[in-house]
């Protein structure tokens, strides 16, 4: 099983401020980790870490083989990642921007309009200038960016928030479909009860620094194991 | 995770990316900036100024056009020399400081300190230049390449100031500001040229053409003089103040250290909090 | 590298389009300034003989706020991050955005040209034509690339809209005077002949080439967090 994120004692400043301050993490891939906590705990400066976006100040950060340390360039092109901002141009249509971000990793015509379609965004918005959607719609027209661009790990940072029921279905069954494809995923949320359903695993983020949580299994399953 | 906390000073021997603190050995009092070295320096600095005035107020010659108003051109030229050599300093060392061999925070430390430096000198040659003006040919200004590059080049270093002092980590301003640098260097001539091919155009250049001063040879003497005095006045500048920033930024890391600790203390007794809810509510999510 | 600028380069003058930006806001804004230049100056012979120094002055102002503007389309949704993310060849990023803030700023001038031409009484002789063309061309190139290089740091940053005039003008300096020189020796203001202009050319030439790239050496390093 090969190793995509390595953190050790990792430590992460953000001004004077530690945001992450020693966090140990191994993620294999195909999993699907979830990261919970408090705010201010982290969870976006993990993700932005991973993503090669915040520099590391303090200890070891080894993402998809690439040395975080020295080289933090070559890891983002194999990286996608979703902020707290869409990272969209509100002037420019849908299928501009989506189409923008899949020429940044060369994706063709057809891949770009799958994934329009998948997200939902394809058709009737395909058109509309991002500024005048609602924002699920934006978050959508931001994941169909991200999927455009296959990424080989995916960091996403409160995707659900803004998506309605079906939205969120909708994303959990891309996010497991991407996984099959050999991706690997990163969720920071606080969406408690898609634990189970969507994550393999569940990592609480506390004061910076990362401890694993079991998952908690439904009941029934315990009954029927007995 | 104890262990940890006692390691966070002994930064050096476990982790290859904190910077290496500056050693108090080698200072004469803790905290200051003075070593033997500088002491001597200065001791040189100081002596070297006193002959200086000596030479150039009272042994040097009055010029025969000028009058006494000539022994400006001391100061002058000591300045200027001072601020052209400090701006050279900071762009090599801002390169040695880009140049994946040699890098190290100290480069970037002498480019800002030698630039602060030559900014204060810049500022004083202006001014001198500027009385010296008004005392020879009646102008407190004038338009010509060398001064308008010089007025220019102040403006820059002035800028460069400022992206030092934008904030962020230190490897952070050391590279914008190096590039900022680096990038000036590549200006200035620019600025030099386009400014000499304007004035080239205009007769008037004549007024402000260079200063016709018989150099004989207790001014040649008291000139050599000023530029040796005021180049050691620079190094031990320099010298003071790339210390100083040094402490400033092993201060900045200290205090990452506490923030550390802080932070990690806040995370520990979160954790005892949120593990006796969980062992409360039976081990549920 | 170019492929990067090529899209970056289409993205940028695409949002200018729908959004207008520079017609709406901009070119009004650099009409204003060489009213007040007319105001401020008084006579009509001054005014003349000084145009093509304001026609210069009043496209320097309008670069600071091109600039802000050709970065603060990237903050707007966080796409100065995604872009980052991406891993995006920073230099493919400097020469498309480059390129398209060119664009914008030759549009500016032209449009500018003309009320110059009209409220200063300048007069444009047929054989200055080519100078005329290719020093605003040159004098174009340099400053988009320097506005592009500078605008990166400055955007990143608190304080960026007074640090960009602070680091940008004096850098700009070379531009000034050689456009306005080439472009007086278009005009004919004040005796001066088109050959004088083309040693002018020679330097805006150089400004743009060596600003090209070194631009392109150092937006990377100067954007990266």
């Amino acid at each position: 099983m090969e190793t995509v994120v390595l953190l050790s004692k990792a430590v992460a400043v953000l001004g004077q401020f530690p945001v992450l301050a020693g966090a140990d993490l191994t993620v294999q891939r195909g999993e699907i980790v979830l990261l919970q906590g408090p705010n201010g705990a982290g969870k976006t400066s993990l993700l932005r870490l991973c993503a090669g976006l915040l520099p590391l100040s303090r200890g070891e950060a080894v993402v998809l083989g690439c040395d975080l340390a020295t080289d933090r360039d070559s890891v983002r092109k194999r990286v996608g990642m979703l902020g707290h901002a869409n990272g969209l141009y509100t002037d420019l249509t849908v299928t501009e921007n989506v189409r923008f971000w899949g020429a940044t990793v060369g994706a063709k015509r057809g891949e770009v309009d799958a994934a329009m379609a998948r997200m939902g965004v394809g058709d009737r918005l395909a058109d509309v200038p991002v500024a005048r959607l609602s924002a699920g719609q934006k978050r959508r027209t931001a994941l169909a960016c991200l999927v455009a661009r296959r990424a080989e790990l995916w960091l996403l940072d409160e995707p659900h928030s803004g998506l309605d029921a079906a939205g969120r279905d909708e994303l959990d069954s891309t996010l497991r479909e991407a996984t099959r494809a050999g991706a690997t995923i990163m969720v920071a949320s606080h969406e408690l009860e898609r634990a189970g359903a969507l994550a393999t695993r569940l990592v609480e983020v506390i004061g910076g620094r990362i401890r694993e949580q079991p998952i908690a299994t439904p009941p029934s399953t315990e009954t029927a194991g007995r | 995770m104890a262990v940890t906390q006692n390691r966070i000073t002994n930064t050096t021997a476990t982790d290859p990316l904190a910077e290496r603190s500056v050693e108090p050995a080698k200072r004469r009092r803790g905290g200051a900036t003075g070593t033997r070295f500088t002491f001597v320096l200065g001791a040189a600095t100081i002596a070297s100024m006193a002959l200086l005035v000596l030479f150039g107020l009272f042994l040097s010659p009055a010029d025969i056009t000028q009058g006494e108003s000539v022994r400006i051109l001391y100061i002058h030229v000591g300045t200027v020399w001072v601020a052209y050599v400090a701006f050279g300093v900071t762009a090599i060392a801002s390169a040695l400081f880009l140049w994946k061999r040699t890098t190290s925070l100290t480069w970037d430390r002498i480019a800002g300190a030698s630039a602060e430096v030559g900014v204060l000198f810049m500022a004083l040659t202006l001014f001198a230049g500027s009385i010296w003006g008004r005392l020879s040919w009646g102008q407190f200004w004038v338009w010509d390449a060398r001064v308008t590059t010089t007025a220019f080049l102040f403006i820059t270093y002035v800028g460069y100031l400022a992206v030092r002092g934008l904030g962020g980590s230190h490897q952070q301003r050391g590279r914008r500001s190096a590039v900022v640098a680096l990038l000036a260097v590549l200006e200035i001539p620019l600025v030099h040229f386009s400014v000499k091919l304007w004035r080239g155009l205009h007769q008037e250049a004549s007024v402000a053409g260079t200063t016709k001063v018989q150099l004989e040879n207790l001014m040649l003497f008291s000139l050599f003089l000023a530029l040796i005095a005021f180049t050691l006045l620079y190094v031990w500048l320099v010298m003071h103040r790339q210390r100083v920033l040094a402490m400033q930024d092993a201060l900045d890391d200290k205090g990452l250290d506490y923030a550390l600790a802080a932070r990690r203390a806040e995370s520990s007794t979160a954790a005892t909090t949120s593990a006796t809810t969980t062992a409360a509510t039976g081990g549920t999510v | 590298m170019f492929r990067v600028a090529r899209y970056i380069a289409a993205k940028d003058l695409r949002i200018e389009l729908r959004s207008r930006v520079v017609v709406n806001q901009v070119l009004p804004f650099a009409a204003i300034v060489m009213v007040m230049f007319a105001f401020a100056l008084n006579t009509d012979a001054i005014v003349s003989r000084v145009a093509p120094g304001l026609i210069w002055l009043a496209t320097m102002f309008s670069l600071l706020i091109l600039v802000q503007r050709s970065f603060a389309i990237e903050s707007a949704d966080g796409a100065t991050d995604a872009l980052k993310a991406a891993g995006v060849d920073p230099a493919g990023i400097f020469l498309g955005k480059a390129f398209a803030l060119a664009v914008q700023l030759l549009v500016l001038e032209i449009l500018l040209l003309m009320p110059a031409i009209v409220l200063y009484r300048a007069r444009v002789q047929w054989d200055s034509v080519v100078l005329l063309v290719t020093t605003f061309l040159a004098a174009t190139c340099g400053l988009a690339l320097v506005g592009t290089l500078y605008g990166g740091l400055a955007a990143g940053v608190r304080g960026r809209e007074t640090l960009l005039p602070l680091l940008l003008l004096p850098v700009v300096a070379p531009v000034l005077i050689g456009a306005t020189r080439a472009t007086e020796a278009a005009f004919h203001t004040g005796g001066a002949v088109v050959a004088d202009g083309w040693s002018w050319l020679g330097l805006l030439a150089v400004f743009a080439a060596l600003f090209g790239v070194g631009g392109t050496l150092a937006f990377g390093p100067l954007i990266e967090d």
